[in-house]
Order: C-alpha cells, then sequence, then structure tokens
C-alpha cells in the first residue's frame, strides 16, 4: 500500500532528496536524443554559445528532478500525477560533474472541488547545485488521492 | 532564417508529429518518471488514466527535439542559400505547461508554435527575448500540452 497521502503533506514542510552525479556523458546522450543544440553536445561548440560551455538541456534539469521526487517520496504515495507545472526557470546552467540535490517545499494543499477523492498539493522543487545555489526552480501542482474521500 | 527583427507576434510554425509507441513510453518512464500508468499496462487500466500513457515530460522532450529538427532544416537551408543565422538560446524558462489530455499508446501528436511576445534583452543587448506558445494537439484535435517559453534569439542590429 502508498504510504503518504493528500492528507500527509503538510505546507512549510522542506526535504531535501540527493545528491546525484550528472556526468558529461549523460548530458550529451540526452540532449543527442531530446535537444541536440551544440550547446548541449560539445564542448567547444558550447563555449562560442550564451552557456559558455556545456550544459544540459533544461529538459533534462526537469527530467532529472521528476526522476529524482519519484524515488524520493512519489512512487511511495498515493500520486495520481500532475495537470501540468506554474512556472519553470532555468537559472543556472547544469555543468557536467555536479552532483544536484532536490529541495522540495510545500506550499499550499486544496480539495479537489470536482473530485472526492482527490486533493492537490502544490510544491516549489528546485535544483541545486554542490554549493546549495538554485540551477532550476519548478513550480507545480500534484495530484494526491486522499486517505479519507471528502464525504 | 529569421533575426530578431524579423519576427513578428502571431507567427505560427508547424513542428513536426509523432506516433507515441507502448516500449518508448515506458523506456522514457522508466528513465525519468517510473510511475505505473507510464510503467505497466495492466497498473495503468486501474489508474484514473485507464490505460497506458506518456510521461507529461515525454510529451514535452518530443516537442524540443522535434523543434531542433525543424530548425536545423531552415539552418541548413540558410546557409545553402549564404545567408546569416541567428543564435537562438537558451531559454530562460517556461510557465503555464498544461498537461490537458493524456497521450496514450498510438496517439498521433501534431506540435506547433506561435510567437506570443517580443521584446528587447536589457541585459543582452544583442539578443531579443522571443515568447512562444507551443502546444501539440493529438488525432481526434484534441489539445494535449501547451506551454509558454521564452527564449534569447540574435537580433541583426546588435546597437
Amino acid at each position: 500500500m502508498p504510504k503518504l497521502h493528500w492528507e500527509d503533506f503538510e505546507p512549510g514542510a522542506v526535504a531535501i532528496y540527493g545528491p546525484r552525479l550528472v556526468t558529461r556523458e549523460e548530458i550529451v546522450a540526452f540532449a543527442a536524443e531530446f535537444d541536440p543544440q551544440p550547446m548541449h553536445l560539445d564542448e567547444t561548440a558550447a563555449s562560442a554559445t550564451i552557456l559558455g560551455g556545456l550544459g544540459a538541456s533544461g529538459w533534462q534539469s526537469c527530467c532529472l528532478l521528476m526522476r529524482m521526487i519519484c524515488d524520493g517520496f512519489i512512487l511511495d504515495s498515493t500520486s495520481m500525477g500532475a495537470p501540468g507545472v506554474e512556472e519553470v526557470r532555468w537559472l543556472k546552467p547544469l555543468r557536467p560533474g555536479t552532483r544536484i540535490r532536490i529541495r522540495s517545499t510545500v506550499m499550499d494543499k486544496r480539495e479537489s472541488k470536482s473530485r472526492g477523492e482527490m486533493g492537490m498539493v502544490k510544491f516549489l522543487f528546485e535544483v541545486l547545485d554542490d554549493t546549495d545555489a538554485p540551477l532550476t526552480t519548478l513550480t507545480t501542482t500534484l495530484m494526491f488521492g486522499r486517505r479519507e474521500p471528502r464525504p | 532564417m529569421k533575426f530578431f527583427e524579423d519576427l513578428k507576434v502571431g507567427d505560427i510554425v508547424t513542428i513536426g508529429r509523432h506516433t507515441f509507441g507502448a516500449d518508448e513510453i515506458k523506456a522514457f518512464a522508466k528513465r525519468f518518471d517510473p510511475q505505473l500508468f507510464h510503467m505497466d499496462e495492466t497498473a495503468a487500466e486501474k489508474s484514473h488514466f485507464g490505460a497506458l500513457c506518456a510521461s507529461g515530460w515525454h510529451t514535452a522532450a518530443v516537442w524540443m527535439r522535434l523543434m531542433v529538427d525543424q530548425r536545423r532544416g531552415e539552418v541548413e537551408a540558410a546557409l545553402a542559400r549564404g545567408e546569416k543565422v541567428p543564435a537562438l538560446g537558451p531559454a530562460l524558462g517556461l510557465r503555464d505547461l498544461k498537461w490537458l489530455k493524456p497521450v496514450y499508446v498510438g496517439d498521433v501528436i501534431d506540435y506547433k508554435s506561435e510567437i506570443t511576445e517580443l521584446r528587447v534583452s536589457n541585459s543582452k543587448p544583442g539578443r531579443g527575448l522571443m515568447t512562444i506558445l507551443s502546444s501539440g494537439a493529438n488525432q481526434k484535435g484534441e489539445t494535449v500540452i501547451s506551454f509558454l517559453s521564452t527564449t534569447f534569439v540574435e537580433r541583426r542590429n546588435k546597437a
């Protein structure tokens, strides 16, 4: 049985997940598959771009974040997915060799108006580098099953 | 190729089409979003989705790939004509990403992007900032994903 239900998420709660080492090989492999731009593929070409060197696709940061929160708590929850993402900000490049961690903050929670068996929890997720500087921030509202459906 | 000055709000680019197969849905989920409704047909049937469906990040990442491919074709054609090619990217971020409908096995998604805002960059004088509304629609014409993203585009006139 999944452990975490909608009722278990408290606004203000903070958790840290990771670390996870991001290698040059996986940055290039992700880019080759989903975002084959020079700044994500090749050091020399990347140094001539605004990134100033090889950096991961922003979508890879989102995907790594997703995987780390899955391992962190979502797979151990009544997750029903998400209707979307309010905002993603790619603040700084994710460089090869960075050990990233995720800081999760519960911002808000509310009942679902239409579905009594479900509730919504709004999160701020931050991808942090080795110095705890945020590289990417992501605000999203996730849907969870309730332990006690609303009557 | 269009530099920042050549772009207009309302311009629409057809990005491309992708059919989502079961194997790639599961392979993506295994790497990045291993929730059962993206991984296992039987579990997905019991979930509120009713059938195996792609991770929303998968639907988004495919847009990115098709966008890069579409642009590469334009770049190669421009270079063949001896034209200059404006630098594009990186993106600052995105907002209002909506996963409006699940993407099920066999769904055919058509992606497009429309320019919604253009403004000069204060921090990088040689660049402008372009905001686009990107979306994907399935074979029934239902929009399955949409989002706004803002990206740097090189200006023809740097001053």
